[in-house]
């Protein structure tokens, strides 16, 4: 059901791992439902220069977080809040219709770290504990 | 290396059944119901072949009914009964861990107006007949609750249940397509009014099973049209698999003890090593009320498809019970009705073997479990965050 690249992905995922003292750290998505992101960014003068993710979650999370850590990594802040789960879908080749939420799951992890950069940048942290760890 | 350890969702075909059917294809390919000599002669196979089958579950002949799958027999019973009895009364009871050819058929009845309910199970898989009573009333007209429970493999008590049931006046049916090969199905000991089966669940072919009506009892048709399988069931008699089916239960019941000897050896093995070696895992079902066959595992802090992908990249066929792998996103409605916590539920995998498999399997299939257990959780924050990432904490 999963195309070549997505296996590929899943098979060898990149930038596991968490980012110590990340600039910017975003956690997406519940253990109830099967899935769970977080993304820790490395930021120097508003460009992404590292990025890491930790998933739990099925074949096409795990695949749609490599692949959107891949994408960010050296593009702005600014260009990275524009990508979005259609973009990573289409980077991937394709999901199945079933799995395209994994792939919101990405965009999202991105978008909350971002803010949290943001916010560590303006000193008003924000909430990082909106996950159920069970 | 191939490793097969899925035979809960199908088993090879035996290559002495295979044998047996071959001439059933090209040679005696005739329509069992026309009067001319291949008519007479496929007509016969597959008289003989009911016999066989009868024999071996203990009813007559007269009280087997050849049909395309188990599904299609457990559609047949309960539609059948409930259509038929429904001036009885409008109340259906069937367990919440039913194989969803039950399940979707109930649902079916409950648009059709029948009230349906599903008896709980305790944590361990098991239907307690005292929730049976608790629920069954005068307006129950069918009971239908599964011998042995495809996902935790859990052996439920049938012959208690039909006679509750038959206290209250219901007619009692169970789906039996996981008890064979693994346990000596007679119709007589269960106390049913209707048993499924299934050929390919107990090395035979795919595309036939049977639904055993006990005499007397009268239902309503499913599959209309000709008259074949004594005017109940439409459709030209499917000669090379009714001959397999025969031929694949003679064969599982001479092998059975010898298979489940072998069986409960591989599988008791593999189940030690698992709960030895791989931390914060979840033995799911009654270890005592089983068949040997089955083993179901949540391994937690990670999702059932990637162990099912990671253990398919390393040649090893499972069975994840995890929602995302067919389709829908719920996680295994039998882990849930027994309790199992649902992001726990939603890392399970069930193991199921077989006749075929060797000691050597288990301990590579064990290996590479270990290995993708271990690589999956290495990427979970949900591991991560109760461990800091290693066992040794």
């Amino acid at each position: 059901m999963y195309n070549q690249k997505v296996l590929d992905a899943f098979a060898n995922p990149k930038n596991v791992g968490v980012i110590e003292n990340a600039d910017g750290e975003g956690t997406v998505g519940n253990a109830t439902c099967g899935d769970i992101m977080k993304i820790t960014l490395k930021i120097v003068d508003d460009v992404i220069v590292d990025a890491k993710f930790q998933t739990f979650g099925c074949a096409a999370a795990i695949a749609t977080s490599s692949t959107a850590t891949q994408m960010v990594i050296g593009m702005t802040v600014e260009e990275a809040l524009k990508v979005t789960n259609a973009k990573v879908v289409e980077e991937l080749e394709g999901l199945p219709p079933q799995k395209i939420h994994c792939s919101v799951l990405a965009e999202e992890a991105i978008k909350k770290a971002i803010e949290d950069y943001r916010g560590k940048k303006n000193n008003t942290p924000v909430d990082k504990s909106k996950v159920d760890f069970v | 290396m191939k490793i097969y350890i899925d035979h809960a969702a199908t088993t090879p075909c035996d290559k002495q059944v295979v044998e047996a059917m071959i001439p059933y294809f090209t040679d005696a390919f005739g329509n069992a119901d026309s009067q001319h000599f291949f008519g007479r002669e496929t007509a016969k196979a597959v008289a003989d072949a009911r016999q066989s089958i009868a024999q071996n579950i203990g009813c007559k002949p007269n009280e087997l009914y050849f049909t395309a799958s188990g599904t299609e027999s457990d559609n047949w019973a309960l539609k059948g009964v409930a259509l038929r009895r429904k001036s009885k009364g409008n109340h259906v009871i069937v367990s919440c861990i039913e194989h969803h050819a039950v399940l979707s058929s109930a649902q079916w009845l409950e648009k059709q107006g029948f009230k349906v309910t599903y008896l709980p199970v305790d944590s361990q898989g098991i239907v307690q007949p005292a929730e049976l009573e608790k629920v069954i009333d005068d307006q129950t007209i069918l009971v239908s609750v599964m011998y042995v429970n495809n996902e935790v493999g859990t052996i439920q008590p049938i012959a208690e249940l039909a006679q509750i049931a038959h206290k209250h006046g219901a007619v009692f049916h169970s789906d039996c397509v996981q008890a064979m090969p693994y346990i000596n199905v007679d119709v007589n000991q269960l106390g049913a009014d209707l048993v499924s089966f299934s050929a390919h669940k107990f090395y035979g072919p795919k595309g036939v099973g049977a639904l055993y009506i006990k005499n007397g009892l009268k239902i309503d048709k499913l599959v209309c049209g000709g008259g074949q399988e004594r005017s109940q069931r439409g459709g030209t008699s499917n000669t090379p698999a009714i001959v397999g089916m025969a031929k694949a239960l003679e064969i599982a019941k001479a092998e059975m003890q010898q298979n489940n000897q072998h069986i409960q050896v591989l599988c008791n093995h593999f189940v030690e090593r698992v709960e030895k070696e791989i931390p914060f895992v979840r033995y799911n079902g009654n270890k005592q009320r089983c068949v040997p066959s089955i083993a179901n595992f949540s391994f937690e802090f990670v999702e059932g498809e990637g162990i099912l992908m990671l253990m398919d990249f390393n040649g090893i066929a499972v069975s994840s019970g995890s929602a995302c792998s067919s389709g829908s996103l719920d996680p295994s409605h039998v882990l849930l009705a027994m309790g199992v916590p649902i992001e726990v539920s939603h890392g399970s995998i069930r193991f199921s073997f077989g006749k075929h498999n060797t000691m050597e399997e288990v301990d590579y299939t064990v290996d590479k479990l270990k290995e993708t257990i271990a690589r999956l959780r290495e990427m979970s924050p949900l591991f991560n965050a109760k461990t800091g990432g290693t066992y040794n904490v």
